[in-house]
Parts: structure tokens; C-alpha cells; sequence
């Protein structure tokens, strides 16, 4: 019985297989930038190609977001069915490198001169073993303040240019009643604002050691404690609901003027032009204190698998597309980022962008543009993730001194390397 | 395999006999067989198969992809280590307590709120029907949108308290879903209510199985209500029992979305379960080994809980 068994299962599995045909005029892409103003943005892309006669075809992705497409992906690359490119973050494109199965542009990289116009920060996560496995598509800067013009002219507040200035500023805004500081209780975000505090407090060479070479002595120093004493001083300015919110939530908090300020990526600047708001007229955009001339950066990047050779040509046509200059223009205006070359003009971008643009290359020539440990960009997936329990624990209380914080960290990111 | 073989084709002697008839006798015999092969197959490949692989993963050390060397039991050591790193407690450690915690609360409440509910319901009331349904549907609903809707419910800013406020009870404080103490207990709290109505609904018929000669017998033998429930209904319903705890375990072992949803992981990952571990281990951390060893865990964990239970209860039925 059950060797019937299974030769009905036999029979009924060979069915199920069929034929599947490549297409050498298509790009199939992986991407989660399904919301409105990234739709928009990636549109244009869509319509360059057109131009040149690839059409677009999106994979799949139940679920929608970055988490599911990773997965969607790693099936995919299991199963030897390499998308044309696929959106992805920092140390993923490294690790697929490493196991193969990325593409190679150099020659394209060549002809257009990427190595010169894309900061050397970024090459290292879209070269890999001399060769170009992936197209940056924008960089992030995270080390951002995003304030409420409105209530900062009502409290008096100017910009601040030190940490004690920014203490001094929130309880400014505490006496007057508003929330001081935006903040969503989600792991990565309180981590994401505690790059720029440690920024903020050891300078940029301890962040760069601490934060991207994983120094055990920097990591226990005194200057991180004072880092985690200063993110335990900021969250203090915190509403008492903050615990789970999401981050778009906290900055709505800002544009309607519950609160004062959000410290977070560039990419709430999105949130700002949605609800109608000009840089410097509804919202101030500044460095966070103390880390002027620095960018704590993480960037979206288009990886290049190695697909057959049948389909190179569209996969060509997609990385250059993506580093032409119109298109770094015209999709980071929309997603509030700034171009992934420093060579892109400014004219098109708003007073924020063309700060974001102006310090991005001032940092990266000055040595100073790092990754951001939160956003994946300074370690590893399992260590960043490491660094972001520790963060959260602190915030949350579960960690209760600065002492035990480092204790924690250094452990947490020893055991996940 | 053999004496199976032969039990069929005593079964079917006649059909045998005539020459005409064997083709068609023997698709006969096929068929039900041929229907079942895919599910069978997908249950053995999909479930049991990559049970074996998960174990398999679990002795590698396997990172963002599948390896296949065998390193030993590391993973299975550090997840040792961190079950008893408790203060401050390491991600395992709040995964197992959680698991615990919720598991019995869920399951307790569950049973006591749905047997407590079907036994009013079945005091012959007025508009049953439309009772009925309005406990049983939460569990129409997904865990994503029953947790959505708790989360928004016990915000302290949006929600009760809130409301609460505003209606002047200024006193009033209910912020669980805050608390890194007790945001596990608003997953139970959300859980219970989801299905709670679905084991009341099994108590229901359970209580409509019942032999009312039965309990005629015993109010004349002069039997209290409470005795009545407590020595007779009770008992009797233990096939229920059986059927909701299992139901309630493994919906307690694979609620996952239900934190998710309702606390996104709670305040520095204080209401994570394991099965969001074991999700945020193998895909976020790139750590597939330590999530497939978690994942071997929870197995072992479960089936050490069900078999006894489903050993003792099955055991007794021919009695």
C-alpha cells in the first residue's frame, strides 16, 4: 500500500512542474517602495527604462515590506531563480556576494565612473572583492533634528550647537508645556538615536571605532557610558506613551506641534512634505549637536544578481539608469534622501536636501562619513541587532545603569560576531 | 505493508473473480489513493520533512544560508547559556518566561471563560441565536486585526484611559501595553477574548451531547446545580477538554502574529515569544542556526506537553 502510495504521489507531483521561459527586454525587480511618494519616485525609473525599451516587471512580495522581501528573496536565491536586481541593505548585499551569486559591473561601474562619483563609504557595500555587485541608489543621513518651527519661535529656542544646548532647549519646551522630544519606543529607533548621541559625545573617531570597528575598549569606555547617560538624560523628554509607537507617528507629533522635536533619519522629511511643509518656514532641519561636519549615513541599493547572459544587458541598462544623474535628482527629491554621487547638482532639492547634499560630500571628503550601526550599516545583521536589544533594554529599563549597558553591549556583540 | 495487501484483497474477492472487471477493480483501488498521494506528500515533505531539516540546521552553523557542515551543538549552548541569563534578561530568557506565562493563562482562562460561558447559554434562554455568535465571532477574525484593535484599545493615549479622561475618571490608569512588566499579559488579555467564544462554542455541543435523562436522574436523586455540574456535566465533558486544550495549545505556541501586531515586541522585546525568536533569529539576525535550534525547542517543548496528555485521555477510552 504504500509503495501505491507513492507512486500516486509520483504521478500527481510530476505535474506539477512546467516550463519557464526567460525574457531578455524585461528587468524584474524586488522592492518593498510601495507607498505613495516612493512609488512616484521609483516611477521614474520605470519610465527611463521604457525609454530604452526594458520593461518592469515587480516580484511579488506578500506582506509588503522589507522583512518579507528578504525572505521572498532568500527563497528565490535558494531555489537559483535570481530576480534582475533586488532592493537591499548594507551587509546583505556582502553576504550574498559571498555566496556567489551576485553579478559583476564592473565594466559598467568603469565606463560611468562610479568609482570616483560614489563616496568610498559606500563601496563598501557595493564592491565586493574589487568587483561591483550592487548600484547605491541614495544615501540617509540619520544624525538629523527635525523641529516644529512654530513651537521652537514660541518657546524662543535657537539652534543647538552642543549637547548641554540641546538639554538646555528641551527643557525649554517642558516649561512650556509641549512634549520636548518626539520618540517611538521601537528598537531601532531609539538605537538610531543613539548613533548620533555617541556621535555627539566621543567625536567622530570614537564613533568610527566603537560603532563600525566593534573596539572592545571603546565599546566599555567611559565615553560610552557618558553616551548612555546622555540617552538616558533624553529620555527623560519623552511623553509617557511612547513605548511601541511607530516612528511616522512621532513625527506627526512634530508637524502638528505636540512636540518639539524628532531626532531621525531624513527620511521623515517625506512625512513633512505629505502633510505640506516647507523647510524653514514649518520645519527646521538640523544637525544633531555636536555632530555638524559628520553623516551617520545608511543607503538603499539595488544589487545586481548574476543573472544568465541572456538577461545581462537589461541588467546593464538598470544600474546605469539608476546612477544617471537625472534619475539620482529627481527620486531623491521625492524620497527626502540625497543622491548616492556627490557629482548630482543640488538645484532641483530643498533647504534641507541641499544641506544633506553639501555636508554628505564635505563628510566624505573629510573622512567622516560613517555607517550607521542601527541601520545595518556599521556590523553585521546579527551584531546590529545585538546592539539594538541592548539600547532598547536601557531605554526600557530593563538595563538599569550605564555600567551594566556596557557590560551588556560588549557581551551582546561579542557573542553574535 | 504486506498484511495490509492481504486484508484488501480479502476485502474485495468478488471483483477479482470476473476477467472483465480487474482494470476497473483495481482503479477503484487506485483511486482513493492517487486523491490523497499530493496531500500525503505535501505533508510528509512539508511538515516532517523539513522537521528533519530544521534538526538537521540546527547542529551547523548556518548564518544567513543554509550550511551544510556539522559544527555541533553551539547553537543549542548559547541558547542554554541565555535561559538562565535573567537580569538583564536575555532575549530567550523573556521568550520562555512569556511562553509560559501566556500558555497557562491562556489556556486556564480560555477553558474556565468558555465552559463558565457555555453553561449559561445553555439555561434554555431567551435569543440564544443571537448570543451565540456575537461570543463566537473574534475568532472570525485574524490575530493581525484582533491585535491592531487591542492595541489601539488599551493605548493609554488613544483608547480606555482616554476615554476614560475624558469622561472625567481622571484617576483612572490602565498602561499594560507600556509596561515591560506586564505587556504580556495584554497578549493573554487580547488572546483570551479572540478565543474564548470558539471554546465555548465546543463546551456548547459538548453540553448538548449530554443525556438529559441523566440529569433528571440525579436532580431527583436530589443533586444541587452545583454538584449536578461539578459531578456529572464536568466529567462528562472531558472529551471537550481534551479537543479545546489542544486547540488552545497550539494556538498558544504559534501566536506570533498576535505580538506582533498588539506590541510590535513590547518595550525592549519584553513581550516576545519564542516563535518570534525563532522569526527574528533565522531571518532578521541572519542566525539560522540558533533560530532552527529554538525552533527544535519549541517542538520538544510541545510534544513533551501533548503526548502525556493525549497518551492518559486516549488510553482510557476503551474502559
Amino acid at each position: 500500500m504504500l509503495r501505491k502510495l507513492l507512486i500516486g504521489t509520483a504521478l500527481a507531483t510530476s505535474f506539477a512542474f512546467s516550463a519557464h521561459a526567460a525574457d531578455v527586454k524585461e528587468v524584474q525587480m524586488l522592492h518593498w517602495w510601495t507607498s505613495g511618494g516612493e512609488a512616484a519616485a521609483l516611477n521614474v525609473l520605470k519610465q527611463d527604462l521604457a525609454k530604452e525599451g526594458y520593461a518592469w516587471k515587480d516580484v511579488p512580495v506578500a506582506g509588503g515590506g522589507g522583512d518579507a522581501a528578504m525572505t521572498a528573496l532568500k527563497a528565490m536565491v535558494a531555489a537559483g531563480n535570481y530576480p534582475t536586481a533586488s532592493q537591499m541593505l548594507g551587509y546583505t548585499v556582502l553576504d550574498y556576494a559571498a555566496a556567489g551569486v551576485m553579478g559583476d559591473l564592473t565594466e559598467t561601474a568603469k565606463k560611468e565612473g562610479w568609482d570616483k562619483s560614489v563616496p568610498a563609504a559606500l563601496q563598501k557595500f557595493s564592491v565586493y572583492d574589487g568587483k561591483w555587485v550592487a548600484a547605491p541608489v541614495n544615501v540617509h543621513s540619520v544624525n538629523w533634528l527635525w523641529i516644529n518651527k512654530a513651537v521652537m519661535d514660541k518657546i524662543g529656542g535657537t539652534e543647538p550647537k552642543t549637547f548641554d544646548d540641546f538639554v538646555a532647549l528641551l527643557d525649554k519646551a517642558k516649561a512650556a508645556g509641549v512634549i520636548p522630544l518626539a520618540l517611538g519606543g521601537q528598537n531601532w529607533q531609539e538605537a538610531t538615536m543613539f548613533d548620533s548621541v555617541v556621535l555627539s559625545t566621543g567625536g567622530p573617531e570614537f564613533y568610527k571605532k566603537a560603532m563600525n570597528d566593534l573596539d572592545e575598549e571603546s565599546l566599555k569606555s567611559d565615553t560610552m557610558k557618558k553616551s548612555f547617560d546622555n540617552l538616558a538624560k533624553l529620555v527623560t523628554y519623552v511623553d509617557p506613551n511612547f513605548s511601541g509607537r511607530d516612528w511616522n507617528l512621532a513625527t506627526a507629533m512634530v508637524i502638528k506641534g505636540d512636540a518639539l522635536v524628532q531626532v531621525m533619519g531624513d527620511w521623515a522629511k517625506g512625512e513633512f512634505h505629505a502633510a505640506n511643509k516647507t523647510p524653514g518656514t514649518d520645519f527646521l532641519c538640523y544637525r544633531f549637536p555636536g555632530t555638524d561636519g559628520s553623516v551617520i549615513y545608511n543607503s538603499d541599493m539595488f544589487g545586481m544578481f548574476n543573472v544568465p547572459d541572456d538577461r545581462k544587458a537589461a541588467q546593464v541598462a538598470l544600474a546605469t539608469a539608476t546612477l544617471s544623474k537625472s534619475f539620482q535628482s529627481a527620486f531623491n527629491v521625492v524620497k527626502g534622501s540625497v543622491p548616492a554621487r556627490t557629482d548630482v547638482p543640488d538645484t532641483d532639492f530643498d533647504a534641507c536636501g541641499k544641506k544633506g547634499i553639501a555636508d554628505l560630500k564635505a563628510a566624505n571628503e573629510g573622512g567622516k562619513l560613517f555607517g550607521s550601526l542601527a541601520q545595518g550599516y556599521g556590523a553585521p545583521p546579527a551584531v546590529a541587532n545585538a546592539y539594538k536589544d541592548v539600547i532598547s533594554k536601557f531605554v526600557h529599563g530593563q538595563i538599569k545603569t550605564s555600567d551594566e549597558a556596557v557590560t551588556e553591549l560588549v557581551k551582546a556583540i561579542d557573542d553574535a560576531k | 505493508m504486506s498484511t495490509v495487501a492481504e486484508t484488501q484483497i480479502k476485502l474485495t474477492p468478488e471483483h477479482d473473480a470476473r476477467p472483465g472487471a480487474t482494470v476497473r477493480s483495481r482503479l477503484q483501488d487506485l483511486l482513493p489513493k492517487i486523491v490523497l498521494a499530493p496531500s500525503f506528500a505535501a505533508t510528509i515533505i512539508f511538515v516532517y520533512g523539513f522537521i528533519l531539516w530544521t534538526i538537521y540546521l540546527s547542529f551547523t552553523n548556518s548564518k544567513t544560508f543554509p550550511s551544510y557542515d556539522i559544527t555541533g551543538a553551539r547553537a543549542y549552548q548559547r541558547l542554554w547559556r541565555w535561559t538562565f541569563e535573567s537580569d538583564p534578561p536575555s532575549s530567550w530568557y523573556t521568550s520562555i518566561t512569556n511562553m509560559g506565562i501566556f500558555g497557562f493563562l491562556y489556556i486556564l482562562i480560555c477553558l474556565a471563560l468558555g465552559l463558565f460561558l457555555a453553561i449559561l447559554l445553555d439555561q434554555k434562554i431567551r435569543g440564544e441565536g443571537v448570543l451565540r455568535p456575537i461570543y463566537l465571532y473574534p475568532m472570525a477574525l485574524s490575530f493581525i486585526v484582533t491585535g491592531v484593535a487591542w492595541k489601539w484599545f488599551l493605548d493609554p493615549g488613544l483608547g480606555l484611559e482616554q476615554t476614560l479622561h475624558q469622561w472625567g475618571w481622571t484617576s483612572f490608569h490602565f498602561d499594560w501595553i507600556k509596561n515591560k512588566d506586564f505587556v504580556i499579559y495584554t497578549v493573554v488579555i487580547a488572546g483570551v477574548w479572540q478565543a474564548s467564544g470558539f471554546i465555548m462554542a465546543m463546551f456548547l455541543a459538548g453540553l448538548r451531547g449530554i443525556d438529559g435523562e441523566i440529569m433528571k436522574a440525579a436532580q431527583i436523586d436530589g443533586a444541587t446545580t452545583f454538584q449536578l455540574y461539578r459531578r456529572i456535566v464536568i466529567p462528562l465533558l472531558r472529551p471537550v477538554f481534551l479537543s479545546a486544550f489542544i486547540v488552545l495549545a497550539h494556538l498558544a505556541i504559534k501566536s506570533y502574529d498576535l505580538v506582533v501586531a498588539l506590541t510590535s515586541g513590547g518595550p525592549g522585546g519584553s513581550a516576545w515569544l519564542p516563535s518570534n525568536f525563532m522569526y527574528e533569529f533565522t531571518f532578521k539576525r541572519n542566525e539560522m542556526a540558533v533560530g532552527s535550534a529554538s525552533a527544535v525547542i519549541m517542538l520538544m517543548t510541545l510534544t513533551a506537553i501533548i503526548v502525556p496528555y493525549l497518551y492518559s485521555e486516549l488510553r482510557e477510552k476503551p474502559r
